[in-house]
Parts: C-alpha cells; sequence; structure tokens
C-alpha cells in the first residue's frame, strides 16, 4: 500500500474512501471532509473512525449522560469530575480515591480469556493514569443461561482471565456478581472496576501543556493487534449473518503491565511528567488527540519512531493498533533524562516520538511525509452527536398489567424446599468456585472481599483509613421499569457499603444496553440514566465517570438492560466495621425495614420464568434514613446484611453458613416473608441488651424493624421447617462445581 | 537484625513480606533483582508473585539474577532464606532447594484460607511453632503443586526434611501433601502458603503466619 499523504489527499480529492467499512456513515465522512477542507487521507481517516466510534465518542449518549453534570449534587469531595481518564474524590486525611468501572463485553464473547485479562488491564491503566496507585478490582460478570453449553466455554474462561490478569498484577480481586439470564448468550458482560488511591497532589490529568515538551511512548511495543477493535467489534453487531468484521481480540501481557504500573509510580513519585494518557481503545488516535485537545492542541509527532513488534505494520494500523500495556506522558524537555533512566530500570521501552507546540494541529508524520494534520478537538471531543429516536417498547404496558403468578410454599416441607431451591439457584449460589481463582490477600489491605456486601481496603495503616465499594444491578427490575431499576441498583449499591459502617460518597457507572439504533433500547437507555441522575441527585452522591456500552444484542434481541452501578464509600476506622454475619449463638436477629409483597423481577419470579409486574419503587429519603440508621448502629451491630436478590431466604441462607451458625427464625407470613424482594431491607444481629438502643434508631430515623429470631444452632429454622446446615451448605455450594467442574 | 526482601520485576507480595517482617520484631530491607549487594542483611526472604511473568517456567529466569548468586553463596554459608510460594520455585530453580513446583492438579489458581501442620520446627523459620502445631494461612497459586521422584521423596521424608503438610484435602496435588520443605541444614526454607498474609486477623485469615516472622529471631540469638 502506498503512502497517503495529506498533499496527496489534497491533489486526489476524488479519490474513493472505504469510510463505510470503518464505520463511519455518509454524513460522518462529509463532516470529516468539511473539518479538513479535503478528504482525510487514510490515516486521518482511521483516526477518525476509531474516535467517532460509539465506544470512544459516546456519540448516542453523549445528550442523556450530560444530566450527571446537569443534576449533580453539590459535592466537596469531588477532585476531578467526568471527562478525565477517571474521577477523583477526596476521602480526607490527604488521601484521594480514583474508581471507575469499565466494559469489556464483545471481546470476552469472542475471545473470553484475553477478552476479561485486558478488560482488567485497560481500566487498571485508567487508574494509573490519574497517578494513582492501583489497590482493588471488582468484575460484575453477566453470562447465559448457566447449563447453556456456551456458557461452559465462555464462563471459565472470562473468570481464569480476570483472576489471571488481576492476580499476575497483584491487585486484590474484593468482589463482584456472577448473574445468569438467556438474553446474555451471545453477550456476556464483563465489567472491570478498578480503585486506586493517591495523594490530592499527586493527581495526573491528560493534557499535553507547554511548547517543546516531549511526546513519549513507553512500555510495549506496537503490534497488530485489536486493529480496529474499536470501531468495528465495539460499534457493529455481530452475529447471524452480519458484519464479517472481526479483528483480533487484543492479548495482554499482565507481567508488562505490573512493570508498567512500578515504572509509572516512580516517574509520578518525581513529578516527571505534565500529561499523561493510557492507551487503550483506539490506542495512538486516541492517545495524542486526547492529549493534544487537553492541552493547547499543538503536537507533532513522528509515527516511524514508534516501537513495533511487527515491522510490516502500515501507519494507519499503527495509529488503530490496540497493543496493551503501553502509555504516553507529555516531559518537560529538563526531565527526560531522569524518565529515561527510571524506564531503564524497570527494562521499560521508551522512545520520544514527538513534541508539543505552540499550533494548533495535531500533526504526524512518517519518515517526513505529512499523514495527518487535524485541529485535535475535532477527533477527541468534537465527534457526533446523536439524539436518536426513543419509543418505550410495547412490551412495558404488557409486563407491567401483568401480575406475578408463582407457587408460594405453605407446608413447613413447602417451605424448606423454597429455601433449598433459592440457595442453589445459580444466581445466588455459592461463587466459591469463582472467587477461589482470584487472589483477595496481596497487597495486605484486604478487609472484605466477596461474599461480604461489599469489598473493603485499607488505605493507611496507621490511621486504619478505608474504603468499601459495591457495585449492584438488578436487570429484571431495568426491564420492568429502567428509571426505577437504575434507581434502585443505586440505592442497593449504596446500602451495601452501608451495612459494614462506610458512608457513601460517589458513583460510577456501567451501562450495558442493546442497540442505540433501536427506539426501544434507547428510551431503556434515557430512562436509566434519568432513574440514576435524579437518584443521585437526591441522595447527594457525585457520579465520577462510568462507561456505556451498546449494541449487546444478537439479532434483534437486547440484552436485559443491565445498568451497574458502583458506589465507594469512605470507613474511618476498619477495625469498626461491621461484618455481615455473626460468630456466635444467642444474638437476636431483627430485620430493618417492612417487606411488601414483591415478588415482580424477584428471583422467585424468575426461577417460574415469569418477568412480569411492576418493580418496587424507590423511596431514596427512606434509603438515605436507613442508611444513617446503619451508620449509627455500626457502633453495637454484631452483624448487618443487605438482602437483595432472593430475599430474606438468600440473606439468612448467607449469614447461616458464614460462620456455621445457625438460627431460628419465626415468621407471621412466611411464604412472602422470604420470598419477597422488597427493598431497602436489612438483617441485623445484636446482643439482646442492646434491643432498646436499636429501637431508638428505628424511632429516630422511622425506619420499621420487626424480630426475627436468634441466632445458634446447627440449623436454619423457619418456623416449623427445619433445615440442617450441611445440607443448606450442601446444595449451596454444589451448583457451581456441579456447572463448571 | 535486618531481613532482607528481594524485588524481581513482577513480585507482587514484597510490601507484605517487609510488613511480616516489621510485625515479627526485625528490619525490613529492600533488595532489588539487579543489585549486587545484600546491604549487609541477616537474612532474605523471596516473596511471592510473578517474578519475569513467571515466563519459561515459575522462577526459572529470576534464578539468573544478580542477586540470586550472592544469595545462592549466603545460603551456603548458612544465612537464613525464605522462598514464599514464587520465592519457593525460585529456591527450586536455584537448586538449593530439591523438587519443583507444578500447575495445580485441577488447573486452576486457586485463592484459599489453608489449613497446614508444622512438621517440622527445627528450621531458622520455624522454630516458633510447637511440632504438630496446626496453622491457617492463605494458599494462592496456580502452581503449587510440589512434585520430585520417588528418591528424594524418600530423601526428604526420611531426614525430617519436610517442614509442612496441608491438612485435609490436598489442594493442589502435592506429593505427601507437602506445603513446604527446608535444606539439610535447616536454613533454606520454601513454603508454598503465605504466613506473610496471616499476621492480624484484620487482613487475613489468622495471625498465625506469625510465628515463620519470630523464628527468624531465634535463629540469630542462637
Amino acid at each position: 500500500m502506498s503512502l497517503d499523504t495529506v498533499s496527496i489527499a489534497q491533489s486526489t480529492p476524488d479519490n474513493v474512501q472505504p469510510f463505510a467499512e470503518l464505520g463511519l456513515k455518509p454524513d460522518e465522512y462529509a463532516r470529516i471532509k468539511e473539518i479538513l477542507g479535503r478528504r482525510p487521507t487514510s490515516s486521518e481517516l482511521a483516526m477518525y473512525s476509531v474516535m467517532w466510534s460509539e465506544h470512544c465518542s459516546y456519540k448516542s449518549s453523549k445528550v442523556h449522560l450530560k444530566q450527571f453534570g446537569d443534576k449533580a449534587p453539590k459535592s466537596d469531595a469531588l477532585l476531578v469530575g467526568i471527562g478525565e481518564n477517571a474521577g477523583v474524590v477526596d476521602v480526607g486525611q490527604g488521601y484521594a480515591v480514583t474508581f471507575k468501572i469499565e466494559s469489556h463485553n464483545h471481546p470476552s464473547f469472542i475471545e473470553p480469556y484475553q477478552g476479561a485479562a485486558t478488560g482488567v488491564g485497560g481500566i487498571v491503566r485508567d487508574i494509573l493514569t490519574m497517578g494513582a496507585r492501583p489497590i482493588a478490582v471488582m468484575d460484575p460478570l453477566r453470562f447465559g443461561p448457566a447449563d447453556a453449553p456456551d456458557t461452559r466455554r465462555v464462563l471459565p474462561g472470562i473468570v481464569a482471565g480476570v483472576g489471571g490478569y488481576g492476580n499476575c498484577l497483584g491487585l486484590p480481586n474484593i468482589g463482584g456478581e456472577v448473574v445468569f439470564d438467556e438474553t446474555y448468550i451471545g453477550n456476556p458482560l464483563v465489567n472491570a472496576l478498578c480503585v486506586g488511591v493517591m495523594k490530592h497532589s499527586d493527581i495526573k490529568l491528560a493534557k499535553a501543556a507547554g511548547a517543546g515538551n516531549l511526546v513519549v511512548l513507553y512500555g510495549a511495543k506496537t503490534g497488530g493487534d485489536g486493529i480496529g477493535g474499536v470501531s468495528v467489534l465495539a460499534s457493529e453487531t455481530f452475529g447471524t449473518g452480519g458484519s464479517t468484521k472481526r479483528p483480533s481480540v487484543q492479548v495482554g501481557d499482565p507481567f508488562v503491565e505490573k512493570v508498567l504500573i512500578e515504572c509509572s509510580l516512580e516517574i509520578f513519585a518525581e513529578d516527571l511528567v505534565v500529561g499523561i494518557q493510557d492507551l487503550g481503545g483506539a490506542g495512538l488516535s486516541c492517545a495524542t488527540s486526547e492529549l493534544a485537545s487537553g492541552g493547547s492542541g499543538g503536537m507533532q509527532v513522528s509515527l516511524d519512531k514508534v516501537p513495533l513488534r511487527d515491522p510490516s505494520l502500515s501507519p494507519e494500523e499503527i495509529l488503530m493498533s490496540e497493543s496493551q500495556e503501553r502509555m504516553c506522558a507529555i516531559v518537560e524537555p529538563s526531565k527526560i533524562g531522569r524518565f529515561l533512566e527510571i524506564c531503564k530500570k524497570w527494562d521499560v521501552t521508551v522512545t520520544v516520538i514527538g513534541e508539543v507546540t505552540d499550533g494548533d494541529r495535531l500533526e504526524i508524520t512518517w519518515n517526513g511525509e505529512v499523514i495527518v494534520n487535524v485541529p485535535p478537538r475535532t477527533v477527541a471531543h468534537e465527534g457526533p452527536v446523536y439524539n436518536r429516536p426513543m419509543a418505550q417498547p410495547a412490551y412495558i404496558d404488557e409486563v407491567n398489567s401483568q401480575k406475578v403468578n408463582v407457587p408460594m410454599p405453605n407446608s413447613a416441607a413447602e417451605i424448606k424446599a423454597a429455601v433449598l431451591k433459592l440457595a442453589g439457584a445459580p444466581n445466588l449460589a455459592d461463587k466459591s468456585w469463582v472467587t477461589a481463582q482470584y487472589d483477595k490477600y496481596v497487597q495486605g489491605n484486604t478487609i472484605q472481599a466477596q461474599p461480604d456486601d461489599s469489598g473493603m481496603v485499607r488505605l493507611d495503616e496507621t490511621t486504619n483509613l478505608g474504603v468499601a465499594i459495591s457495585t449492584d444491578a438488578n436487570a429484571n427490575w431495568s426491564y420492568l421499569n429502567p428509571y426505577q431499576g437504575a434507581k434502585l441498583a443505586l440505592a442497593e449499591a449504596a446500602r451495601n457499603i452501608a451495612t459494614a459502617g462506610a458512608r457513601p460518597l460517589a458513583v460510577t457507572n456501567c451501562l450495558n444496553f442493546g442497540s442505540p439504533e433501536d427506539p426501544a433500547v434507547m428510551w431503556q437507555f434515557a430512562e436509566s440514566v434519568r432513574g440514576l441522575a435524579d437518584g443521585c441527585l437526591e441522595m447527594g452522591l457525585p457520579v465520577t465517570g462510568g462507561n456505556v456500552s451498546f449494541y449487546n444484542q444478537t439479532g434483534s434481541v437486547a440484552i436485559l438492560p443491565t445498568p451497574v452501578i458502583g458506589v465507594l464509600g469512605v470507613i474511618q476506622d476498619v477495625r469498626t466495621r461491621t461484618p455481615m454475619s455473626f460468630t456466635s449463638a444467642g444474638l437476636e436477629l431483627y430485620l430493618l425495614g417492612q417487606t411488601q409483597e414483591d415478588l415482580a423481577g424477584s428471583e422467585w419470579a424468575f426461577l417460574h420464568g415469569q418477568r412480569v409486574g411492576q418493580s418496587p419503587t424507590a423511596d431514596l429519603a427512606r434509603e438515605m434514613r436507613l442508611i444513617e440508621l446503619l451508620l449509627e448502629g455500626n457502633a453495637f451491630f454484631s452483624a448487618a446484611h443487605d438482602l437483595s436478590q432472593g430475599g430474606l431466604s438468600a440473606g439468612l441462607t448467607e449469614m447461616v453458613l458464614r460462620h456455621n451458625v445457625g438460627a431460628v427464625i419465626s415468621l407471621s407470613n412466611p411464604a412472602v416473608d422470604l420470598l419477597s424482594e422488597t427493598p431497602g431491607r436489612v438483617i441485623v444481629a445484636i446482643e439482646s441488651n442492646k434491643t432498646s438502643q436499636l429501637q431508638a434508631l428505628a424511632t429516630k430515623y422511622s425506619i420499621e424493624i420487626s424480630k426475627l429470631g436468634t441466632t445458634g444452632g446447627d440449623s436454619l429454622t423457619i418456623n416449623e421447617s427445619i433445615i440442617a446446615l450441611s445440607e443448606l451448605r450442601e446444595v449451596h455450594t454444589s451448583t457451581f462445581p456441579r456447572l463448571f467442574g | 537484625m535486618r531481613v532482607g526482601v528481594i524485588t524481581f520485576p513482577g513480585t507482587l507480595d514484597d510490601r507484605d513480606a517487609a510488613r511480616a517482617v516489621v510485625a515479627g520484631g526485625s528490619e525490613a530491607v529492600s533488595l532489588w533483582h539487579a543489585d549486587a549487594d545484600l546491604k549487609n542483611v541477616d537474612a532474605v526472604i523471596l516473596p511471592g508473585g510473578f517474578s519475569y511473568g513467571d515466563y519459561l517456567r515459575c522462577g526459572a529466569i529470576s534464578r539468573f539474577a544478580p542477586v540470586m548468586s550472592l544469595v545462592i553463596e549466603a545460603a551456603g554459608k548458612g544465612m537464613p532464606v525464605l522462598g514464599i510460594c514464587n520465592g519457593f520455585q525460585v529456591l527450586c530453580e536455584s537448586h538449593l532447594l530439591p523438587g519443583a513446583l507444578t500447575r495445580n492438579s485441577d488447573l486452576h489458581f486457586l485463592c484459599r484460607d489453608q489449613e497446614i501442620e508444622i512438621v517440622n520446627n527445627t528450621t531458622a523459620w520455624t522454630s516458633s511453632y510447637k511440632s504438630g502445631e496446626k496453622i491457617v494461612i492463605p494458599l494462592k497459586n496456580g502452581e503449587g503443586s510440589f512434585q520430585c521422584d520417588d528418591n528424594t521423596l524418600a530423601q526428604l521424608e526420611g531426614e525430617g526434611h519436610v517442614i509442612a503438610r496441608y491438612v485435609g484435602q490436598n489442594p493442589n496435588g502435592s506429593r505427601n501433601l507437602i506445603a513446604g520443605i527446608t535444606n539439610a541444614r535447616g536454613n533454606v526454607v520454601g513454603l508454598m502458603p503465605h504466613p506473610e498474609h496471616a499476621i492480624n486477623e484484620l487482613t487475613g485469615p489468622s495471625a498465625q503466619g506469625l510465628g515463620f516472622f519470630t523464628s527468624i529471631l531465634n535463629a540469630m540469638v542462637k
């Protein structure tokens, strides 16, 4: 292929270019020509096509996402908001924490191990790029039916990939989700969250300021992996009879990334960079245009200086390559010597590929010939914006008007059978088969991890300051009512960290949906964003960043709307946390919150093949009172456990099995009490002499409480039903080994 | 008492090992794989991780690091050396200890709280324990299955060089449930599970791993 330069582009305005194959629409191509005043060179076309893809440009979601800014609650904690690689919040004592969640769904379906592994690698680099040391990861995962043959291919590969990469980086995996539903069969969801910590003064931003400063590429060499992955993989539906464009999924090397992390942190500690950006989706196209766009605007890059793994790569391919484990830094000339020294110490390949200029163009040359000359903002930040048509889907009224009709247990035998059925259901069964493949101990600061309600890590060994994080989604509720579903997921995530005694502080999100070109999906998306933005405003929690994953559908079947919400909170002293279960007999168990007949969207309804009815309505004012109660009660609660999927039945199962201490429970309406999933409920265990303290808190915060029973024994006894812990454990723990070996 | 903790590229548990050294009452000294300098330490720990990405074989590249030739020399003179997990693998590759660590029998990475029994409390790293004492510490690795030929196994067993065994079901297929071994002199110990992650109940399953780091003080006092 001959080199297409700017001068050739000027002299051959009528050359036919493959913009459609690169995923650009005719009007988008026309706009590029208008911006440049000529046809783009092939390299420019490559850059625009990847940067204007749905994945990079958020072109379908932008108009909705701006609500997170418009409705942002006033928060003193937010140090860096949406738009940077990850948001940063102040957690006190001079510490800042950055966290973000991202999807790597499509690659993980094609190549489960590498897709999931590079998903972890990408989000970790985002956190590193902010100047923070990554300290933990979490991974909400969703799969097709647990017993589907393809799930046996996809799930073990994804779990091994998450573990293989994260373990090798030395990042404890502190939680996540594993959920099964048939709509995910061709579209598994791999969402990866990373959290990092730094001092306030260490925050780094993606900007290239100061003419004469050097553009430095360091980390792995550039190869042919993932070329076009962003624009093609992430923006086109793949499936039967669809596109055949399936470029290779990126291949990760966690060892290189681990070295890159340590090398970068040493560079940051000596304050050697002006700006920094990781190379993720859209590789160098993204990093150079975002850095230039974030700074004064001018940058000159000699693309031929980029170290290559495959010397046959064309300039277009180098610009689009998504080779992993690469970073791009802006360095003052006076500091480059030390920068190179540190890279040498860590055996990290490093190359000066260009410099910041005082112009306003991003100019890229190939052996002296200009192949890119663009205003960087038009590539990075001023891509197309679509206000896509949306319409409430017909199914909404239909399912909302129906009532859940499922068998409800009555006799002692039926109650026992129902508890066991839920305990062994794939969505609720013990997840040790998964989590045992993840290192949760490395770094020595893990206080809580799955199966706790939230993950918790210590930030400071002297003061015991810590953070807790939970990620939650209830796609069944989001399907029935996406507005409420998003609010309910937010409330659940916040509650999950408050049960441990951590105060919710900030929100991240990963919004997984079908095709935005389907008005019904777009409506689900818009309603979810509106719900989350309204919820965050009401709860006073800023959204610090997030990620949108569209086109999660096979043919015309979209996944359930799945907004995964992550909430981060602070705990002043991790030693004071409330554990999720009890270790002794004779404690009293209370239910905080009142159980209604909320079976719509419940696990019990799901197990009976029903996804109808009306989702519960989020009462966030009440949720906030409950959170305050939990934080105050942390002083004397022996245990606290959130109730969500599987309701009281699942909550009790998890509590009694955790430390093998049973409970005797008395319920007036056992079927509904056990199976309903009314939001805003928590089980707490207290010593019997603390009853009046709990009563006082309940009155203070206007939360209904009721006594459930007492702890002790070697069974879970519910009215006349006696379930031996050994039997319950066998059912709870055998599901995953049976399904996945 | 100065205990060196070596960092190879890809080492992960170095900060944890240093923390445990301090908790055990010694001073932790960072050692860099590329330095031919042991900084006058009295003992050395090779921590867990994936040194050099575990490429080729676990520990196979690290054994050639400049610092390792000093470690091998010092070990020969009796300096206490503890290799944990990846460090154990490096010690085997360095021929300071016999045998090899291979992939777990179920081929999965396994992270869990593991009960082990200390069966030799006469080494530099286990003297704080009673013989037969059972402790729970984290096990986390993908290649933790201890293998050796029959003669080596007979020798290890016959001369009391097995220092710890897994209790209950074999977690990874190790021969004779071996979790850790020592050399004839008792100064070099390799252990697959992680005592440095069990120095308090806040961040570990127990504080029962601390004994490895207090034992070293006894070894020096002698």
